[in-house]
């Protein structure tokens, strides 16, 4: 009997022992898994976590710009990557309203995305994917997009039509 | 001779592979199970392919926004053999998906996916999106135009997402624009994290089949049980089991080999798709359009009354994944013989016509205005009257014929005109220009009193 005790008695630290062994292994487990993971994490939302300038591009020179005419115009996005390439310019659709009034618009359907294109006899912005059409304003002339085309914040610097960069426009829900 | 055998005697030993591997590859299967079972098996073998090429293929594929396209071209028309890989890679794809489409079609006619084998259409279901979802990342690396402005699609769908929308689309093309990190993310996308996420899950079902055992062919009157079946399947196993190698192993291995020599006979007589222009966002003449697997979707969406179009973007793939996720939940016992669920068999058919339908209008495209449509000459005119003339030149430079088709010109978005005179009066006709429609521009401010006069003339000449 005594024997029984002074057994268990001994057992008792060494079961406690293990016990601790075991937390501080998956304790240290979760720990450098927590702090390998951060930078892992930081990759893949890498996206969210950047800020994007949003910076003036000229685009167009005032002179030789016809009051109505709709031209596509291109700029470098804000910020780009140096291994970007050709990817690093966005399109857009530039419209001059007056002599001192421009409109830019996104040149991304409000449906899907699609590139829109300028039918200059008809007046209209036509999608090609799904059919999509707008006015010469923006709004929806028929089709599927549930928004009028977005615009580019606009200014004239220097007799030059300046457009501001903003992020590919992503229709969402509501 | 006897060398290597001593050799491979001392590796085995040693390693135990005999011992680890002759039991799996032995293990005993249900009598019968014929060539309906061969096509998992052949969607395995087409990963294999596809990870083999794949890998080939990221030996010379550039990952960079800036030198992807011209490494493709490199592969397409300059390096040895890369038009093969590059054929056999696509054709890869589309084998794996068919492949996998009619292994799931079997597996639910034949309802093996009742107890004990739940977890393995569950993984299955997962399988089939992971597949999907690597054919359209892999077309978005073939980056030209189309990959360029089909990321932006995808972002747009991804947009749709309540609440987090805009921050997924982000996350989606790696910013918030088109630019280097877009590629780089597809690209790990789809040779990094759903190849890891496949492999695990592939590992599973492969794991399960051998756990629960390949269901035995169904047979009217033989429903499952799951308080007996187990018991029954052990059972019947030991009374008439044959080994899966050599007498069941065959038939997947000609079959899988056949598949292969047709996917590379494909690569051989067509070749990869060839690019189009190069991954220039602001090249906006182009038309994105998915690959084949995607084109039903993409007639979904198009076909879609707008009003629900979103709501549906988001709901209709979440809903799908439950429904088909749910389904050995719903019915796990009972009859599995197809005899006996004609409804399960009928809407299979149903599925099967749908898509198949949806396919073909995809590849037709209706609901696209024809931007090469060509203008009128006098062979569709059939008219001297100068007004009718210069109507037909007017019902191409506004843009109509995009959209409408005047015998064999135009597009098939609108009503065909050919006989329009026959259907709406003079003052119908005028009515819906100027006022337009659901499907038509209102053209009341874009024309004059004379364009428009003009293009009623040519139309009132259309009997």
């Amino acid at each position: 009997m005594m024997e029984n005790e002074r057994d268990e008695k001994r057992k008792e630290p060494d079961e406690n022992r293990r016990k601790f062994l075991v937390r501080l292994t998956l304790s240290l487990t979760a720990v450098s898994a927590a702090v390998a993971g951060i930078p892992v994490l930081a990759a893949l939302f890498a996206p969210l976590l950047r800020k994007t300038p949003r910076l003036w591009r000229k685009v167009a020179d005032l002179e030789g710009f016809a009051v109505g005419a709709v031209k596509l115009v291109t700029f470098e996005n804000a910020d780009p990557e140096a291994w970007a390439g050709e990817t690093a310019r966005t399109a857009a659709w530039l419209r001059r309203e007056t002599k001192d009034k421009f409109i830019a618009f996104s040149a991304n359907c409000t449906h899907l995305g699609c590139p829109v294109r300028w039918e200059a006899d008809a007046q209209l912005f036509m999608c090609p994917c799904h059919g999509g059409v707008y006015y010469k304003d923006g709004t929806v002339a028929s089709g599927p997009p549930p928004l009028p085309l977005v615009k580019y914040p606009v200014r004239i610097n220097k007799k030059q039509v300046e457009i501001q960069t903003a992020p590919v426009p992503i229709t969402t829900l509501g | 001779m006897k060398t290597l055998r001593k050799i491979w005697a001392w590796i085995d030993d040693r390693s135990g592979l005999t011992e680890l591997l002759g039991p799996l590859i032995r293990h005993p299967v249900p009598p019968g199970s014929k060539w309906s079972y061969v096509f998992g098996s052949a969607t395995l073998f087409c990963l294999i392919l596809q990870v083999i090429t794949g890998v080939a293929l990221s030996l010379l594929y550039q990952p960079s926004s800036s030198a992807a396209y011209q490494s493709l071209q490199f592969i397409t028309h300059g390096a040895k053999f890369g038009n093969l890989l590059r054929g056999i890679h696509y054709f890869g794809a589309s084998g794996m998906i068919v492949m996998v489409g009619i292994h799931m079609i079997r597996v639910y006619i034949t309802a093996a996916y009742k107890y004990p084998r739940e977890m393995g259409w569950i993984s299955g279901v997962l399988l089939l999106f992971m597949t999907i979802a690597m054919g359209f990342t892999g077309q978005l690396l073939r980056w030209d135009s189309n990959g360029v402005w089909s990321s932006v699609v995808a972002a747009e769908q991804v947009g749709r997402i309540p609440v987090i929308g805009k921050l997924a689309a982000r996350l989606l093309l790696g910013g918030n624009t088109i630019g280097g990190h877009t590629l780089s993310r597809f690209y790990a996308y789809h040779v990094f994290i759903i190849p890891a996420l496949l492999f695990v899950f592939v590992g599973f079902h492969l794991m399960l089949v051998i756990r629960n055992g390949i269901s035995e062919p169904a047979k009217a009157g033989r429903p499952v049980d799951p308080k007996s079946y187990r018991q029954w399947y052990k059972e019947m196993l030991q009374k008439v089991g044959v080994p899966f190698w050599p007498y069941a192993a065959w038939r997947d291995i000609l079959f899988g080999a056949g598949t292969i020599i047709a996917i590379i006979s494909l690569a051989l007589i067509y070749g990869p798709p060839e690019l189009s222009q190069p991954p220039d966002p602001t090249f906006i003449h182009t038309v994105p359009k998915p690959d084949w697997y995607m084109l039903s979707i993409f007639s979904l969406f198009a076909l879609m009354p707008p009003k629900i179009e979103s709501v549906v973007i988001f709901l209709g793939p979440v809903l799908t994944v439950l429904i088909l996720l749910s389904l050995p939940f719903l019915s796990n016992r009972g009859e599995r013989s197809p005899l006996r669920r004609p409804w399960a068999v009928f809407g299979s058919i149903c599925v099967i016509v749908f898509v198949f339908s949806l396919f073909l209008l995809g590849m037709q495209s209706p609901w696209s205005p024809d931007f090469n449509a060509k203008a009128l000459t006098q062979r569709e005119i059939h008219s001297g009257d100068t007004l009718v003339i210069r109507g037909a030149a007017l019902l191409y430079q506004k843009g109509c014929l995009y959209c409408h088709r005047v015998e064999d010109q135009g597009g098939l978005k609108g009503p065909d005109l050919t006989t329009i005179d026959l259907r709406l009066s003079e003052e119908q006709m005028t009515l819906r220009i100027i006022n337009g429609g659901s499907n038509m521009p209102a053209y009341g401010g874009l024309l004059k009193k004379d364009e428009l006069s003009a293009i009623v003339a040519f139309l009132k000449s259309r009997k």
